[in-house]
C-alpha cells in the first residue's frame, strides 16, 4: 500500500489514512515480532540442548570412576618373609617382599591353580599397589606380623573395568585384556562376597600413576592449587594497581593509549604465545625450574594480567563521577579519593573480574604445555618450585594413556576441573551480588 | 524595548494593558473636551452625556486593575516590565480621576448656562484646550515610552498655572464688580480649579512615564506656579 | 602574597564597592578549555558573609567560574586558567597553595546530590577526619551534630546516623552535602544549581539554609531560575557567553538593570 506520503495530516481525512497505514503495518511488524522471538528461543534451546549433551557425556563417561573394585584377601604377616632376624628395623619392614605375602593369600583361595602361567594370571588380578597397601600397613603397626589379617586391597584395572562392565565376555578371548579362566576366577571371588565396588577414595588422595587404579587427581589439584597461588599473587596487584594508574592517575596522551591498545591486544593473544614466551625468559634465561608452579603461575599471571586490568577498569569507569567531585570538593587528595572511594565502590567488580581470570586459569593447559608441565609426575608437589602438573594436563596426559580404565579417569578428572570451575564461576557471581552498591 | 518576550503572551498581555490605557486617555480627553464645549455652548444635552459616559472609563480602570494583579501573580515580571505594570496601575486611577473632573465640570456648566454669559467663560476654554493638548502628549509619550516628551508636558504645567492664578484674579474682579455675577463666577472658579488639577494629574502621568523608562524619578522638583492659593484682589475703596 | 591592585577607572566603574569586606578578588580571570576560551578576562568581587548570585544562559560560563574558585577545574585535563583569584589577599592560583588545604577553605555543594555510598555519619564525618580537625570520637560527635543541625538535617535523622546516606529523599541528600561541606568550617561554600533537582519544598528549606548560613559564611551560588537569584542574593553577576556583564545589588539588578543585555535576559526575552 503505497502512497504519495503525506507530510501531516491535515483533515480527518488524512487521519483515517493515517490510521489504515498504521493497521496495515502492524501485521507485518508482530509478525516480525514473533520471529525474532523464536530465533532466539531456538538458539537458547540449541546452546541447552549442547551444554545438556556435554554434560551428560561427561557425567555418564566419569561417575564410574569414583568407585573401584576392591577385593577381600586374608593376608598371613609371616614373619619370616618380612622380618626372619625378628629386628623390626624399619629398613628392613621396607625391604620385605610384600608381593609374596599377597600371592600367597590369594593361591590360598585357588588350590586348583598350579600351572606357572595360571599363577600368573591370577596375581595379576590384584593391583600391583597391593603390596604397597600391606607395608604400609606393616610398618605402621609391626604388631600385625605374624597375625593374620583381612585387607582390602583394589583389584587390577583390566578386572575393575571388567567388573563395571566396559569389558565384555562375549568378545572373543584374544581380543580381551581378561580372559576365560580370569573371569571364571572374578566370579568365584564375587560368589564368596569378597568383592566390593568402593568409593574411589585413591583418586582423590593419590598422585598420578602408570596404573589406572593406583592413580589420582590429588597432585594434579595440588598443581593446579600451587599455580593458581603464584599465579594471583602476581596479577591480583600488579593488575589492580595498573587499572588504577591507568583509569585515575595516567594522563590522556598518546602515550597511555598504546599501552592501552596493546593490553587489549594481549587479552586476544593465543595462550600459547605465553608459553612460549615463558620457556623463552623464564627457563632459558633465568634458569627457573622446569615444570614448577612457579613458572607456571607466572606465566599464566602474564596470561590473565590484561583480563583482570580490563575488567579493573571497567569496574572503576562505573563509578560515578559525581563520587570522585565529592570526595575532591572536600579536599580529599587524588590517592585518597581513590582509595578511600572509587576502590571500595569498583572491589566486587574487580574481584569478579579476577576470579573469572582465576577460572579461565585454571582451565588451561597449552602455555604450560611449552613450559614442561606435561612430564610424568607421581609425587605430589610440596611446595612451587618442585615439578607438578595441573588438571587440565592431567586430563591430556589421562586421555592419551592406551589403557582402559584411564578412559573413565579423564572424564571422571574432567568433572573434578568443571565442579571447580563452576564453583569460581557461582562465588563470583554470589559476590557481585553481595557488593553491589545503589547509588 | 527591542525585542519581544520569548512567551508572546506575555507581549500579547503587555499591548493589552497599553492599549486599554490608550483608550481611557483618549475617553477622558474627550470628556474634558466636550465638558468644555457644554459650557461654552451652554450645551445642557451635551453635559447630560459627558456626566453619562465617565461609567465607560470608570469600568475601564477596573480591566486595568484585573489584568495588572493578573500579570504580576502569573508572569512575575522583573526590571522594565515590572515598571511597565506598576505603572500602568498608577495611571489608570489617575485618569479614571481626570474623568470625575470632566464629570464635575459638565455638572456645573449646566448651572452655569443657566445664568448670563460672562468673560472669563472663554479664558477658561483656553485653558482647558491647554490641558486637553497636555493629556494627549503625555499619553502619546506613555504609548511611545518617551520620557523626553513627558518632562516636556511636565514643564508645560507652569503654563497652565500662571493661567488659572490669572483666572482666578479676573474671576474675583468680576464677582466684586457684580455681585449678581456671584453664581456664575463661583461656579467658574470650581471649574477652573477642576481643570488645573487635571493639569496637575497630567504631569502626574508625566513623572510616571519618565520613571517606567529611566527606573527612577525625575530629580528636578515639579514647577508649582500656582500662586492662587495666595492671592487676594483688594476691594477698590475699601481703606482699612 | 599580596598584589598590589590598580584601578584603573574602567575597573572601578566595573566593581561599584559592595559595603561589606570582600572575601574573593577575582582579576582578569580567563579559561579555556583546549583552545576554546570560555571566560573573557572577568574582574569581580565577592563580599564576604553575604550570597552573590551568578546568573546567566546556558554556557555563559558561570558554573566554570563558579569551579575556579575552588581550582575544580583543573580536574578536567585540557582547562587552563589565566588571571588572579585572592582568597583574603591570598592567590589561590600561586604555586606554593596546596590545593587540599585550598579545598577544607572553600567548599562547595553540587547540583545533583552526591553522598558517598556510606552512612549519614561517615559523610559528615569524611572531610573532618581526612583534614585531621577531631582529635577523638566525642570530638567528632560534636562536629557531625552541629553540622547536622546546622543543615537543618539533625532532627530527621538523629535516630539513624549509621543508616546509608543515600537512604535519604533528594532533598534530604543535598541538605547531607551542605552538612557534609560545612563540616570542615569553610571560609566559603559554593552551591552548583544546589536546587534544580529538588522538588519546590525542598528548594524553599535550602533557601532558608542559605539565608541562616550567610551570617558565618560567603556564599557563591550558580542558578538557573532567576527568581531563586531574585530571593536568596544580595548581590547579582550577570554572565553572558564568558563575559561578565554586569554585577551590582540585586534588588538594583532585577529592577533596573543597568546594561540592555541584562533586562533582556531576566524579562526572559532572549536566553
Amino acid at each position: 500500500m503505497t502512497d504519495a506520503t503525506p507530510s501531516l495530516p491535515q483533515s480527518a481525512l488524512d487521519r483515517n489514512r493515517k490510521s489504515e497505514l498504521v493497521a496495515a503495518g502492524l501485521k507485518k511488524r508482530y509478525a516480525a515480532e514473533r520471529r525474532f522471538k523464536l530465533y532466539g528461543i531456538s538458539a537458547v534451546v540449541v546452546a541447552l540442548f549442547f551444554v545438556v549433551l556435554l554434560f551428560s557425556t561427561i557425567i555418564s563417561n566419569g561417575y564410574p570412576a569414583f568407585t573401584q573394585t576392591m577385593v577381600k584377601l586374608d593376608v598371613t604377616l609371616y614373619e619370616q618373609d618380612i622380618d626372619p632376624d625378628g629386628t623390626r628395623d624399619p629398613e628392613v619392614l621396607s625391604n620385605a617382599n610384600y608381593r609374596k605375602l599377597v600371592r600367597l593369600a590369594l593361591f590360598d583361595l585357588f588350590p586348583e591353580v598350579t600351572s606357572r602361567s595360571d599363577k600368573r594370571k591370577l596375581s595379576s588380578m590384584i593391583s600391583s599397589g597391593a603390596p604397597f597397601a600391606l607395608r604400609k600397613a606393616v610398618m605402621d603397626d609391626p604388631t600385625l606380623i605374624n597375625q593374620r589379617q583381612r585387607f582390602l586391597f583394589p583389584m587390577s584395572d583390566d578386572i575393575d573395568q571388567f567388573y563395571k562392565g566396559s569389558i565384555s565376555s562375549k568378545s572373543p578371548e584374544s581380543d580381551r585384556r581378561v580372559n576365560d579362566k580370569q573371569i571364571v576366577w572374578l566370579l568365584r571371588l564375587v560368589d564368596r562376597g569378597l568383592v566390593e565396588k568402593n568409593f574411589n577414595t585413591t583418586f582423590f588422595t593419590h598422585g598420578d600413576s602408570r596404573e589406572p587404579e593406583l592413580a589420582g587427581i590429588w597432585g594434579a589439584a595440588v598443581g593446579s592449587f600451587f599455580t593458581l597461588l603464584v599465579t594471583l599473587l602476581l596479577s591480583f596487584p600488579i593488575g589492580i594497581a595498573s587499572a588504577v594508574y591507568l583509569e585515575e592517575f595516567a594522563p590522556k596522551n598518546r602515550l597511555t593509549q598504546i599501552i592501552e591498545v596493546n593490553i587489549n591486544n594481549l587479552a586476544a593473544v593465543p595462550s600459547i604465545v605465553f608459553g612460549l614466551l615463558g620457556l623463552a625468559i623464564f627457563l632459558n634465561f633465568f634458569g627457573l625450574p622446569r615444570s614448577a608452579p612457579l613458572v607456571g603461575g607466572m606465566v599464566l599471571a602474564l596470561m590473565t594480567l590484561p583480563t583482570i586490568i580490563i575488567a579493573g577498569r571497567a569496574a572503576l569507569k562505573a563509578v560515578p563521577p559525581s563520587i570522585r567531585e565529592a570526595a575532591l570538593a572536600m579536599g580529599a587528595s587524588r590517592i585518597q579519593t581513590v582509595s578511600h572511594h572509587v576502590l571500595p565502590l569498583a572491589m566486587p567488580g574487580m574481584l569478579t573480574g579476577a576470579i573469572l581470570g582465576m577460572a579461565q586459569a585454571l582451565g588451561e593447559t597449552a602455555p604450560l604445555l611449552m613450559i614442561g608441565m606435561v612430564a610424568f609426575i607421581v609425587d605430589v608437589p610440596g611446595s612451587i618450585t618442585d615439578p607438578a602438573t595441573v588438571l587440565p594436563v592431567q586430563v591430556y596426559l589421562w586421555a592419551d594413556s592406551p589403557e582402559r580404565a584411564f578412559v573413565e579417569r579423564t572424564s571422571g578428572a574432567i568433572i573434578v576441573l568443571l565442579g571447580f570451575l563452576i564453583m569460581m564461576n557461582a562465588a563470583a557471581v554470589v559476590l557481585r551480588k553481595k557488593f553491589e552498591t545503589k547509588w | 524595548m527591542t525585542s519581544e518576550h520569548i512567551v508572546r503572551a506575555f507581549d500579547e498581555d503587555l499591548n493589552k494593558l497599553d492599549n486599554i490605557i490608550a483608550e481611557m486617555g483618549g475617553l477622558a480627553e474627550h470628556q474634558l473636551a466636550d465638558a468644555i464645549e457644554a459650557m461654552v455652548r451652554r450645551d445642557s444635552a451635551l453635559a447630560e452625556q459627558v456626566i453619562a459616559s465617565d461609567r465607560r472609563i470608570d469600568a475601564l480602570e477596573k480591566e486595568v486593575d484585573e489584568l495588572a494583579v493578573k500579570m504580576l501573580a502569573l508572569r512575575q515580571p522583573m526590571a522594565e516590565d515590572l515598571r511597565v505594570v506598576i505603572t500602568a496601575l498608577k495611571t489608570s486611577g489617575i485618569v479614571e480621576r481626570i474623568g470625575d473632573y470632566a464629570k464635575n465640570i459638565a455638572k456645573r456648566s449646566v448651572a452655569i448656562s443657566q445664568t448670563p454669559p460672562i468673560g472669563p467663560t472663554k479664558t477658561i476654554a483656553r485653558m482647558g484646550a491647554q490641558v486637553q493638548a497636555m493629556i494627549k502628549n503625555v499619553l502619546d509619550a506613555y504609548v511611545a515610552r518617551d520620557a523626553d516628551k513627558a518632562d516636556l508636558v511636565r514643564d508645560s504645567d507652569s503654563e497652565v498655572d500662571l493661567l488659572h492664578t490669572s483666572l482666578f484674579r479676573e474671576i474675583l474682579t468680576y464677582m466684586m464688580e457684580d455681585p449678581r455675577n456671584i453664581s456664575s463666577c463661583t461656579h467658574l472658579l470650581f471649574v477652573a480649579k477642576n481643570i488645573e488639577r487635571i493639569g496637575d494629574h497630567a504631569t502626574n502621568i508625566a513623572e510616571n512615564v519618565h520613571f517606567l523608562v529611566h527606573g527612577s524619578v525625575p530629580s528636578e522638583r515639579r514647577p508649582k506656579d500656582d500662586q492662587s492659593s495666595y492671592t487676594i484682589v483688594e476691594t477698590e475703596g475699601s481703606e482699612p | 602574597m599580596n598584589q598590589n591592585l590598580q584601578s584603573s577607572s574602567h575597573l572601578a566603574e566595573a566593581l561599584p564597592q559592595p559595603v561589606a569586606p570582600t572575601k574573593l578578588k577575582v582579576r582578569a580571570l580567563s579559561v579555556y578549555y583546549g583552545d576554546n576560551q570560555a571566560l573573557f578576562g572577568i574582574d569581580l568581587d565577592i563580599p564576604a558573609n553575604q550570597v552573590t548570585s551568578l546568573i546567566g544562559p546556558s554556557g555563559c560560563g558561570k558554573s566554570t567560574f563558579l569551579r575556579c574558585l575552588n581550582r575544580m577545574n583543573e580536574t578536567i585535563d585540557t582547562c587552563r586558567v589565566s588571571g588572579d583569584i585572592l582568597l583574603d589577599d591570598l592567590n589561590i592560583y600561586d604555586k606554593s597553595i596546596d590545593v587540599v588545604h585550598l579545598r577544607a577553605r572553600v567548599g562547595m555543594v553540587f547540583q545533583k546530590p552526591n553522598p558517598f555510598p556510606k552512612s549519614i555519619y561517615d559523610n559528615v564525618s569524611y572531610g573532618p577526619k581526612i583534614h585531621g580537625l577531631a582529635a577523638n570520637k566525642s570530638e567528632m560527635d560534636h562536629i557531625v551534630q552541629s553540622s547536622l543541625e546546622r543543615a537543618g538535617l539533625w532532627g530527621e535523622v538523629k535516630d539513624r546516623l549509621q543508616s546509608p546516606g543515600t537512604g535519604l529523599s533528594g532533598g534530604q541528600q543535598q541538605r547531607l552535602c551542605i552538612a557534609r561541606a560545612i563540616a570542615v568550617e569553610p571560609e566559603v561554600i559554593l552551591m552548583d544549581e544546589p536546587c534544580s533537582a529538588l522538588d519546590p519544598i525542598a528548594t524553599a528549606k535550602i533557601e532558608e539554609l542559605m539565608d541562616e548560613l550567610k551570617s558565618n559564611f560567603t556564599i557563591a551560588i550558580v542558578t538557573h531560575s532567576m527568581q531563586q537569584a531574585a530571593r536568596v542574593s544580595q548581590r547579582t553577576a550577570f554572565f553572558h557567553l564568558g563575559k561578565l556583564i554586569e554585577v551590582g545589588d540585586t534588588e538594583q539588578v532585577f529592577t533596573t538593570p543597568k546594561e540592555t543585555r541584562t533586562q533582556e535576559y531576566i524579562t526572559g526575552r532572549f536566553g
